[in-house]
């Protein structure tokens, strides 16, 4: 495989990932359960939606088909999207929006301290915005991770429960395939497997002071990354998400 | 998660000046407070430090006090405007 070919699908798959976290975290719009916490997960959001902008940007330049990150976002169905499964899950209650922003937002947080020192200079850059970012949804989430794990015995169970459900889709984040190989071998991206442990101690020890319990590693699927098998959420999501551009193409504002 | 506590937020915009009343949030406690206080208020890079403060912890002044408290003694020595400012001092 080309390095260039890998390196599009690469900045692809992050961009897609910051782009469908940010898509589900801006669904909440409205329907958080207080305006305070509503104002801190949008802007979260927001701060997705801006990584997904550069990520896709780059990716359309990488890839020289004049491309856009308009059309990328927009223009592409579910089997030409690359993200992870975690993040196209149904925000679900409180509990399972915090738990699913805590596991990827703890992963990102060692995926872009990594990346600010990858060899490709432009992504090096748009880890170091990212990264700042990162760090604030991750002590955000897990924040509400504590309060909510050690909050009522209602909380409790259900911030038990978004962990147990969510759990299986962690496995993905950590399973590389040729293009993480490549870009390891490359010095563009992290060698996956070494980022677990410290994904690992970060996750514990939030469960540990909210008094959860970490879930057994099960099976775990994959196939959101490499396009093979999304959920069927993705759909629903990219319907809302693209409606604007497919029912009035070219549409600006 | 009804019937959070009221916290009042003060944000000094930079090193060497007093913290400003900016508004007020409600939050389940104080940490959590700083933190979405840096959501409502801290979005465009204004501040260099934050304090939010308990609304309860505040003792505030009664509307019908105001006279004895705010009323202008005839005491004008007290301000500055009958001095005259020489032309070459441009700021006092």
């Amino acid at each position: 495989m080309e390095v260039r070919d890998a390196l599009f699908e690469y900045v692809l798959r992050l961009g897609d990932n910051a782009l469908i976290l940010g898509q589900r975290l801006s669904e909440l719009v409205g329907r958080a359960p207080e305006l305070e916490e509503e104002m801190a997960l949008v802007n979260i959001a927001l701060d997705y939606i801006g990584q997904a902008r550069m990520l896709l940007t780059y990716a359309g330049e990488i890839e020289g088909k004049g491309r856009d990150e308009d059309q990328l976002a927009y223009l592409r169905d579910v089997l030409d999207f690359r993200n992870v499964l975690l993040v196209e899950q149904p925000n679900g209650d409180f509990a399972h929006t915090i738990a699913r922003l805590f596991l990827i937002s703890a992963f990102n947080e060692q995926l872009y301290g990594r990346l600010v020192r990858s060899r490709d200079g432009r992504l090096a850059e748009i880890a170091e915005k990212a990264l700042k970012e990162v760090r604030y949804h991750v002590r955000h989430s897990g924040e509400w991770v504590i309060r909510l794990g050690d909050g009522t015995e209602e909380s409790h169970r259900r911030m038990q429960k978004a962990l147990d459900d969510l759990w299986m889709y962690t496995g993905e984040l950590f399973t590389p395939d040729e293009i993480d190989r490549v870009m390891a071998e490359e010095g563009i991206g992290p060698d996956l497997p070494a980022l677990k442990p410290l994904w690992d101690e970060r996750v514990d020890a939030v469960l540990r002071e909210a008094g959860l319990e970490r879930p057994a590693d099960g099976w775990m699927p994959t196939g959101g990354k490499d396009g093979r098998m999304h959920s069927e959420h993705l759909g629903h999501l990219l319907a809302e998400m693209q409606f604007l551009q497919r029912a009035y193409p070219g549409l600006r504002w | 998660m009804k019937g959070w506590p009221l916290y009042e937020v003060f944000i000094r915009p930079r090193n060497g000046v007093a913290h400003r009343h900016v508004g007020s949030l409600h939050a389940p406690d104080p940490e959590m407070a700083l933190e979405l206080a840096r959501d409502l208020y801290c979005r465009r890079g204004e501040g260099s430090s934050i304090w939010v403060v308990p609304a309860s912890a505040i003792t505030a002044s009664r509307p019908e006090d105001k006279d004895f408290l705010f009323e202008p003694l005839e005491k004008e020595y007290r301000h500055p405007s009958h001095y005259r400012i020489p032309p070459d001092v441009k700021n006092m």
